[in-house]
């Protein structure tokens, strides 16, 4: 079990770096077509700040927002959503992921083809970073007691 | 001027390596392997590969060092070898 710090500025540092953390991934995530970055490392960048507050604050705060269900939910979430925006467009009779056939994207293949983007790099961006945080969790898993009690 | 600053990072990755290896504590070498990835992250930018650095310096200074440090929780500090 991860115990909270006992020092007040990894406390402070840790909750008043993770709010700008996630901000930065975000950025990340929907700038993923001009800019480098994209899908994989704003969630990479997401799943660092969420891991922040587990590492900084202990178990019992650090995972009361985002618990190991929740993450593993986002992970399968995102996967299906990248997997169905493919598959949507093969049932549009286009190619698998070809975001041009799926008619309520945009009238246009450009803007058709911009938006199925974003869709794919923010379904990315969850699918990682739920997969990164239920990973952490699934390493310290033995380390609680009731863990081991089986509760 | 920029060959000389490729040199000095290459020098430092080399450094962090190697050190990463040599240190007996294990919460130690798990810093250096993340100095080590972030000096390969600046070698990576400075090679023009922006979005190979990118990734490099957030998968490998930010979220396996925190793993390596969780790892690390469930076992000893030192090296036995």
């Amino acid at each position: 079990m991860i115990h909270p710090s006992k020092s007040p500025i990894v406390l402070v540092a840790a909750r008043t770096m993770a709010p700008a953390i996630q901000v930065m991934a975000f950025y990340v995530i929907i700038h993923g077509h001009y800019s480098p970055g994209g899908g994989f490392q704003g969630g990479v960048l997401l799943a660092a700040s969420l891991l922040l507050l587990r590492l900084a604050l202990g178990d019992r705060v650090g995972r009361q927002q985002v618990t190991t269900g929740k993450a593993t939910l986002w992970s399968a979430a995102g996967a299906l959503a990248f997997a169905g925006l493919g598959a949507l467009a093969l049932a549009g009779s286009g190619n698998f992921l070809d975001y041009a056939a799926i008619s309520w994207l945009g009238a246009e293949p450009a803007a058709a083809r911009y938006y199925g983007m974003l869709i794919v790099e923010v379904a990315v961006g969850v699918a990682v970073a739920g997969a990164l945080v239920s990973i952490y969790d699934d390493l310290l898993l033995g380390s609680t007691r009731e863990d081991r009690g089986g509760s | 001027m920029r060959l000389v600053a490729e040199i000095l990072l290459l020098a430092f990755l080399v450094i962090a390596a190697a050190s990463s290896l040599a240190f007996r504590s294990l919460l130690a070498a798990a810093a250096t392997f993340t100095i080590y990835s972030f000096v390969l992250a600046l070698l990576f930018a400075s090679m023009g590969a922006v979005d190979v650095g990118f990734t490099e310096a957030v998968v490998g200074a930010g979220v396996v060092g925190i793993l390596l440090i969780a790892t690390l929780h469930q076992t000893s500090r030192k090296s036995r070898s």
